[in-house]
């Protein structure tokens, strides 16, 4: 038995013709910030939301906390959390009612404290009893993390997390994740197109492309291996199939 | 994830998870004197008109004439069952509305837990809009639909049930063809008040109509709230027949918003869909 936190096995989903996601396979283990990568189309969302149980695979396996999310998706569910620009809070209500929502909803014992830590964590005090929808991208971006991080997951998924963020806050954004994962031992898996960001963070990377997983390695490895200078440059290579074959396609995992 | 952060699982967690999304729309109920005035706006209106055509034809009919109320509490009645629905509806559109589905379908809330707090919030919302216009019926026509006593608690809960159940349907429809499907929110119901005798007897309609009737719950409920207006008798065996197919009812409603509920996660509708 693996000792991974997340185990994918021939994973794959169809959208009609589409193959959303093709065969993948990898592992993630506890405490690792692993990176999704590849370029629009990829799969990366695809991949997410498989994770998050929100869609049900074509075939393969997802294993989680070593359960399988298609039959332990309630057991599963609480020790994680995500974020995603894909989808939203209710706009009417305020940040703190958003907040406090979900805070229920992941059964958080003293809501107003939690409300109160993530708020200076993330720099919400100001914002807090004004309606979600009169906000900025880069605030309502912000809350969403707030909103990731109610439970305190074990296992982080993000969704271009900085996206909408100005360089100052995308910067401070990613310090807290750090700070995070140092503090909790948490397991991130990210979706990004910003690469500084991912050679900030990220221990691991997973290069998508057609849903397929073709490449995979820490950022230096890969740096070393296209003899890039930073993982923009590797990036771009492998979204133009100039990638180097090592194996993927046959359903190594690391 | 550190212990202290949380309350202990179970049944006290699920209450607390249904608990969540009640007050999510409480929220936005005290949040917007508009959206409690729009609950109240149209059974208020109805029951207006349905209360003076009443004043008119009880003095021109003899049938009328011995029960003027028959009429007004219909017409309540009705918002019950139309409200019953709607608010199951709007209150799971206002989700989509939001692009929120997604937040809640990887929080902890199960499905069925998202049904029961859909109904809690629709039972919420008629209350306040037939509620209200029941409690203005009586100084402008003199007429309170509370005298009926607890026959109308029995008339409320099995058009309520059978509200939600197409609600419930309604929702699991919109979920699976998205929001250009909303419109059955609004009209659905409507398909079964011709057949659902509320302002004349089951007997008028042609023989086979009255099979299909017989089908409905809420027909048993308006036969049964004639047989108390008129014939001042309590027909338990309607009221019998009213529960036992609602039971059908509803566990066809909340099967059909499963199944919707399975089948949109097999089309990944539940990270896109919205506005």
């Amino acid at each position: 038995m693996s000792s991974a936190l997340v185990r994918v096995a021939s994973l794959s989903k169809q959208f009609g013709d589409v193959r959303a996601v093709d065969d993948l396979n990898f592992e993630i283990a506890p405490g690792r910030t692993t990176a999704l990568l590849g370029g629009n189309g990829a799969g990366k969302t695809t991949t997410l939301s498989l994770l998050l149980g929100l869609l049900k695979p074509s075939a393969g396996t997802i294993t989680l906390f070593g359960l399988d999310i298609e039959r332990h998706r309630y057991r599963i569910l609480p020790r994680m959390n995500f974020s995603s620009p894909y989808v939203d809070l209710p706009r009417r209500l305020t940040v703190r009612q958003n907040l406090a929502i979900y805070a229920r909803l992941y059964g958080i014992l003293d809501v107003r404290r939690r409300i109160a830590v993530l708020a200076d964590d993330l720099k919400l005090g100001e914002i807090l009893d004004r309606p979600y929808g009169q906000l900025s991208a880069g605030q309502r971006t912000r809350v969403v993390i707030a909103k990731s991080m109610l439970n305190e997951p074990e296992l982080l998924l993000l969704d271009e997390p900085t996206a909408s963020l100005d360089p100052d806050t995308a910067d401070y954004v990613r310090g807290l994740l750090e700070q995070y994962r140092k503090r909790t031992g948490a397991t991130i898996l990210l979706a990004s197109h910003n690469m500084s960001e991912v050679e900030r963070l990220c221990d691991d990377v997973l290069m998508l492309r057609r849903g397929r997983l073709v490449d995979r390695g820490t950022p230096a490895e890969l740096l070393t291996r296209y003899g890039r200078r930073n993982m923009e440059e590797v990036f771009i290579d492998i979204a133009r199939e100039r990638h180097i074959a090592i194996g993927l396609d046959d359903g190594d995992s690391a | 994830m550190s212990s202290d952060l949380y309350r202990a699982q179970g049944a006290g967690a699920s209450l607390r998870r249904i608990g969540a999304l009640l007050i999510r729309h409480l929220y936005l109920l005290r949040g917007s004197w508009p959206r409690v005035l729009e609950l109240m706006y149209w059974p208020t209106v109805q029951m207006v008109l349905w209360g003076f055509i009443t004043l008119f034809l009880v003095n021109h009919s003899s049938w009328l004439a011995q029960a003027s109320g028959v009429l007004l509490t219909g017409v309540l009645l009705w918002d019950v069952l139309f409200r019953g629905q709607l608010g199951v509806s709007l209150v799971f559109m206002e989700e989509m509305w939001s692009r929120n589905l997604g937040h809640l379908f990887v929080s902890p809330l199960r499905t069925t837990e998202l049904a029961a707090a859909l109904l809690s919030m629709s039972l919420v919302r008629t209350l306040i809009g037939v509620g209200g216009a029941a409690l203005v019926a009586i100084p402008l026509f003199h007429f309170s639909v509370f005298d009926m006593g607890l026959p109308l608690l029995a008339f409320f809960a099995n058009l309520i049930v059978m509200g939600w159940a197409i609600g419930l349907a309604v929702s699991g429809i919109v979920l699976r063809y998205g929001l250009g499907a909303e419109s059955m929110a609004w009209i659905a119901i409507f398909a079964v008040q011709p057949v659902s005798g509320v302002y004349y007897p089951i007997a008028i309609l042609p023989e086979w109509l009255q099979w299909i009737a017989w089908a409905l719950p809420s027909s048993h409920v308006f036969e049964g709230m004639r047989a108390v207006l008129i014939d001042h008798h309590f027909r338990s065996d309607l009221l019998l027949n009213a529960a036992l197919l609602n039971l059908v009812y509803l566990a066809a409603g909340l099967a059909v918003f499963l199944a919707y509920f399975r089948i949109a996660r097999v089309r990944g509708q539940l990270l896109q869909i919205g506005e």
